[in-house]
């Protein structure tokens, strides 16, 4: 089967795009943002060219795009939209009905930074302020790991009836080339058959939806999503089991780098991690026991799999790339939450990478010599190359 | 001795980043010579605008200027108003921005006939994120998520304007820019919400995908369309479509002005 893969050169945006038609997509709506509209543009040529059967909308702001993926979602189509930055930020309203409405809606989502003041360029900031609308979240480090997240997105929001977005940094993957391997279609089949529902918009069998819900039944209705959100944890362990089986690459929720007997450990999200694993190798030579985390899996929170990674009695650095105003990181409190009811590691939470300033090896070497040498703070935020 | 465009722009914010041959710059050189010609003060104007190309107009100019967000800017242009009613506020914005993401604070904003002067860019696409079609793109018009061509039929904007409660509707576009000038120079002196479409070219991202590349023919194509008024209202009307009309196509002055209304209320129950 494999022997019909295609290896091609694309970008991140392309990637996506190619997942998405080989996922059978019926409904497509979206906006035009930067640096996400290439994603669009993409399909909207693939649909030109005859290469999908499905509908493309472009809509009047994100907004309504969202509108349009649930409801199509809602007739029982598999439904896709892409974004960054401002447009998610429209879309937040949108972003908790699809998870209320339990619409397996699937998102590209081009990290860029939130304006005031503008900017283009990369960091957390846009899908961090989503975390808690109850999408799941993958977050890519390269182009071949965006085309298989992206399918394996569909797989696993389709099973447990909630939408997920797959994350990735704007232009250093967005934008950027590299080789991806395109299983063949029969394959992704296989994987991915057509989308079955058990409830939907069906003339034949009326249903309604959006009522209104009472206190008597509401906080019920919360307590299925969060259940649905444990399943999740499951159901994407399985399904990346089935997707090794398949293509032979295997994604996980967490990426360990030289982990094993690492004494100091720093975690990010996304490309940054390529100078994590550089500043690991330059401190190892130095004989100092470094490793490194990249959290693929952000939601749901992968917590058993970050507690068996971490060594016991390790200085754990969390870099992120948004900031919760008035107190820290957002991953970097969730990481010290999760391993706190133990307390057997010291976790400290850094700011670094706004805006698209790049995150460089010095970067993080400097985020683990401020563990080693005592000088970070354990409660507040540890800013990393800011002019203060 | 020819005109000094220099104290209203931030000169050392040049060279601007829009492509050779682009309308917005005579959209621009119009407005600063009404500026002028009404001899309004730099600092008693307030120019604000959304995201896009048009949008970054106001950063070039030399007053009191707001780069918002996508569609919004019309809005924030409304809480300025209603504060500091004592200033002129100026809004520009492309098409995209204005009638599809802030379409909704288009006709808002005409219903309550506020006084702000809205200048609206049409170039019939969204140029800055590469050509997307707007709902300005003439139906059957190329673009880059429409390969076989618009399925969607386009706005009239003086028409939706007039309808929406608009006092002041007028258009003019970039192949006369004296004439732009004039008609600007009537909108910022309304007293009542004046919306001005301008119909430029975007050769780059509509022009290259509708055999208009080179940017004097897009403007040489739009100049040959329009038509005064007067004489546009003479044509047959199997004529009328191939043509559009410019100068102020409706104008109402008695039409209660939002702000003036406001303070009128104010004074009264205070009273």
């Amino acid at each position: 089967m494999i022997s019909e893969e295609h290896r091609i050169a694309i970008t991140g945006n392309q990637a996506i795009a190619h997942a998405v038609r080989m996922a059978r997509i019926h409904v497509v709506a979206a906006y035009p943002i930067t640096p996400q509209t290439s994603v669009v543009e993409e399909i909207a040529e693939f649909c030109a060219a005859g290469k999908m059967d499905a509908k493309f909308i472009q809509t009047e702001s994100e907004h309504s795009s969202m509108s349009a993926c649930i409801g199509a979602s809602m007739t029982g189509a598999r439904a896709f939209t892409a974004t960054s930055s401002q447009g998610l930020a429209l879309m937040h309203e949108m972003l908790h009905w699809a998870v209320g409405a339990r619409t397996p809606v699937i998102l590209g989502e081009v990290n860029r930074a939130l304006a005031a003041p503008w900017t283009i360029l990369t960091d957390q900031s846009d899908s961090m302020a989503q975390r808690d609308t109850g999408w799941m979240q993958f977050y890519c480090a390269n182009n071949q790991e965006v085309f298989d997240s992206t399918l394996l997105a569909f797989k696993v929001a389709e099973q447990v009836l909630l939408p997920a977005m797959v994350v990735l940094d704007a232009f250093v993957l967005s934008h950027s080339t590299e080789a991806v391997i395109l299983p063949p279609q029969d394959l992704v089949d296989e994987y991915l058959p057509p989308r079955e529902t058990p409830v939907k918009l069906d003339p034949d069998e009326p249903h309604a939806f959006g009522g209104m819900m009472f206190p008597d039944v509401f906080m019920e209705q919360r307590y299925k999503i969060e259940q649905s959100m444990d399943i999740a944890k499951e159901v994407i362990l399985s399904e990346i089991e089935e997707w090794e089986k398949a293509t032979g690459r295997q994604l996980k929720p967490l990426y360990p780098y030289r982990i094993d007997d690492a004494e100091v450990v720093v975690m990010c999200l996304g490309t940054a991690f390529g100078s994590v694993r550089y500043a690991v190798d330059k401190l190892r030579k130095e004989g100092i026991k470094a490793g490194g985390i990249r959290m693929w899996q952000y939601r749901p929170f992968p917590i058993k799999q970050l507690k068996e990674l971490i060594p016991e009695g390790s200085q754990v650095g969390v870099i992120d790339r948004a900031v919760s105003f008035g107190i820290s990181g957002p991953v970097g409190s969730e990481v010290k939450s999760v391993l706190s009811p133990e307390s057997r590691n010291s976790v400290y939470g850094f700011i670094a990478g706004l805006g698209g300033r790049e995150i460089q090896p010095e970067s993080v070497e400097s985020v683990f010599r401020a563990m080693l040498e005592g000088s970070a703070d354990p409660v507040g935020i540890n800013w990393v190359d800011v002019r203060k | 001795m020819s005109f000094d465009y220099k104290p209203y722009l931030r000169y050392e914010k040049l060279p601007h980043m829009w492509c050779p041959g682009c309308g917005i710059g005579i959209v621009v050189k119009a407005m600063i010579r009404a500026f002028d010609d009404l001899e309004w003060d730099p600092r008693d104007i307030a120019v604000v605008s959304g995201i896009g190309c048009t949008s970054r107009a106001p950063g070039y100019l030399n007053m009191n200027t707001l780069h918002t967000t996508h569609g919004r800017a019309l809005s924030f242009a409304t809480g300025i108003k209603m504060h500091r009613p004592d200033g002129n506020v100026v809004v520009i914005a492309g098409d995209g921005d204005s009638t599809a993401i802030g379409g909704n604070h288009l006709i808002h904003a005409a219903r309550r006939n506020i006084n702000i002067t809205m200048i609206v860019n049409n170039n019939n696409i969204y140029g800055m994120t590469g050509g997307q079609y707007s709902p300005t793109t003439p139906l059957g018009a190329k673009a880059a998520t429409a390969p076989y061509g618009n399925l969607e039929p386009s706005f009239d904007l003086p028409h939706l304007l007039r309808g929406a409660g608009a006092s002041f509707v007028a258009r003019g576009h970039v192949g006369n820019g004296r004439q732009l000038s004039t008609i600007l120079k009537k909108g910022f002196a309304h007293n009542g919400f004046a919306f001005i479409e301008v119909v430029s070219n975007c050769h780059t991202q509509f022009g290259r995908r509708n055999r208009m590349a080179d940017p004097m023919n897009m403007i040489k194509w739009i100049s040959d369309r329009a038509k005064p008024l007067k004489k546009f209202g003479q044509m047959e009307e199997d004529d009328k479509a191939k043509y559009f009309p410019v100068g102020v196509l409706f104008e109402e002055k008695d039409r209660p002005e939002y702000t003036a209304t406001y303070e009128k209320l104010i004074k009264k129950l205070s009273a």
